[in-house]
């Protein structure tokens, strides 16, 4: 299973979405996990190698490491991805058991034409339009969850070129150096600013939503 | 996602492109992506190891090499065929749904069949009306991107020269202090491949802008001078304007308010369509 495997997944659920859900869809496999793939996993390759520190001290390297990168961006930003998109996993169960209700209907006698049946859209109304906006509002959430726990666990969005480190077995305060912090920092910035446009674009596609189930309500009282 | 399934998406916009447009994407992969992947890959592959400083003491390799790397040309090549390749999803949108109106139509006209629907998705879009905008936003994009990262890396690596040698300063290097960079010869001759091959992607561009528009020109012309040959039919080649109009005047004497609402606004979107094949 990797991202190729879950890109086939998803675009199955992209048939039942929203224009805006698509859009979503095609910048997250092409400006995150495109990104993540060909340029941002080399810039990080070499992230505990080259992590060097002034001391001859075995251990001392090992340990500082540990202390400033508990979790490395590489790792966080698979994890988000992996959760931000499982959400609509929920609306393609919710698809597939709205079709197996279909059939079963079928088996007991109503005539429906199997072929339509599978390629036809399902309509994004009634509980489908529950489960729809779930998954936004979930992605959502993890979006903004997964940002916050980066500015948390790194202090804000920049990699420092230096950081002092007082972790035994270190003699006294020792300098580590950071291996490319410059590029780090700069596709630290560039995954969230794309995070962020992935929360609006989620974010417009719920107003969507709720808009277009506001104005059937009132065409069905007017 | 790599390099393969970003051909898998734009190999689909290449149907509704230009002439030009297709030399083009074949520049982008050909002498670009793949030389990025199969040969500048390797040749900067050990650029952060083999960087050498003439110290010993701790950190200053690092220092000195993220001073005068900021971000790796391999990086730069990777987000720039990224960004240039993204605006024909444009098109590709804009192609899903004049498709997607056009299945509508059929089914509201009783057109809805197997073999329509199948000629809905197989035939070429004409690039005109509100298409023959999008098209041309999408080529401005790309050349926008092309020249803005041309610019960074004339900023960030001035000449686009591979220097062998760099001196370094940057705390905690004791002194200055020599770094020697890894292949520099070769990384230059590539930095200079890249730069041409981006050079003829934006100078094919320009060339695909100029012909849309000489050709939306000339369409416009022909229009003034003999009105009744217009060609611009909603669903392409088979249907003959009159054929679609008696059929959408059949419809509108129906009691449906919808129906009559849906096709006058895709008769609309037809003229207007007629209407701006020009410039």
């Amino acid at each position: 299973m990797d991202w190729g495997t879950l890109q086939a997944v998803l675009g199955g659920v992209n048939k039942h979405s929203t224009s805006i859900g698509k859009i979503w869809l095609t910048v997250l496999f092409i400006f995150r996990i495109m990104i993540l793939v060909v340029a941002a996993e080399r810039v990080w390759g070499d992230e505990q190698q080259d992590f060097v520190c002034n001391t001859l001290q075995p251990g001392c390297r090992n340990v500082c490491y540990d202390h400033f990168f508990p979790i490395s961006h590489i790792r966080l930003w698979a994890l988000q991805l992996i959760f931000v998109s499982t959400p609509a996993l929920l609306v393609a169960m919710h698809v597939a058991y709205t079709r197996h209700e279909k059939k079963r209907r079928f088996r007991n006698g109503e005539k429906i034409d199997i072929e339509e049946l599978k390629n036809e859209k399902i309509h994004i109304r009634g509980p489908l339009w529950w489960t729809y906006t779930s998954s936004i509002f979930f992605r959502i959430v993890f979006e903004a969850v997964f940002m916050y726990v980066f500015y948390y666990m790194y202090d804000g969005y920049q990699m420092p070129r230096l950081v002092k480190c007082e972790a035994w077995p270190c003699p006294n305060t020792v300098d580590c150096f950071v291996s490319r912090p410059t590029e780090k920092t700069t596709f630290t910035i560039f995954m969230l600013a794309v995070s962020g446009i992935c929360m609006m674009l989620n974010l417009a596609e719920l107003c969507y939503l709720v808009l277009k189930i506001c104005m059937k309500e009132s065409r069905k009282t007017t | 996602m790599n390099w393969a399934g970003l051909y898998t998406v734009l190999s689909g916009v290449n149907r509704h492109s230009t002439a030009i447009g297709r030399i083009w994407l074949s520049v982008i992969f050909i002498f670009r992506i793949m030389v990025l992947v199969v040969a500048a890959e390797s040749v900067w592959g050990d650029e952060k190891s083999a960087f050498t400083c003439n110290t010993q003491q701790p950190g200053c390799n690092s220092v000195c090499y993220d001073h005068f790397f900021p971000i790796s040309h391999i990086r730069l090549w990777a987000l720039q065929l990224i960004l240039v390749t993204t605006p024909a999803l444009l098109v590709a949108m804009h192609v899903a749904y004049q498709q997607h109106q056009e299945k509508k139509l059929l089914v509201l006209t009783g057109h809805a069949d197997a073999r329509h629907m199948e000629e809905v998705k197989k035939h070429k879009m004409r690039i005109a009306g509100s298409l023959w905008w999008t098209y041309v936003c999408s080529v401005v994009f790309r050349l926008l991107f092309e020249a803005v990262f041309m610019y960074i890396f004339y900023m960030l690596y001035p000449g686009y020269q591979m220097m062998r040698l760099v001196k370094c300063e940057a705390y905690p290097c004791p002194n200055t202090v020599d770094c020697f960079i890894s292949r520099p010869t070769e990384k230059t001759i590539f930095t200079v491949f890249m730069l041409v091959t981006s050079s003829v992607c934006i100078v094919l561009n320009m060339a695909e802008l100029v012909y849309l528009v000489v050709r939306a020109c000339a369409r416009r012309s022909q229009h003034h001078s003999n009105p009744s040959s217009g060609k611009g039919s909603f669903y392409g080649h088979k249907h003959s304007s009159e054929y679609k109009q008696n059929e959408i005047n059949q419809l509108l004497t129906e009691q449906d308010g919808s129906l009559k609402d849906m096709l006058r606004r895709n008769s609309g979107l037809q003229e207007k369509g007629d209407r701006c094949s020009a410039c």
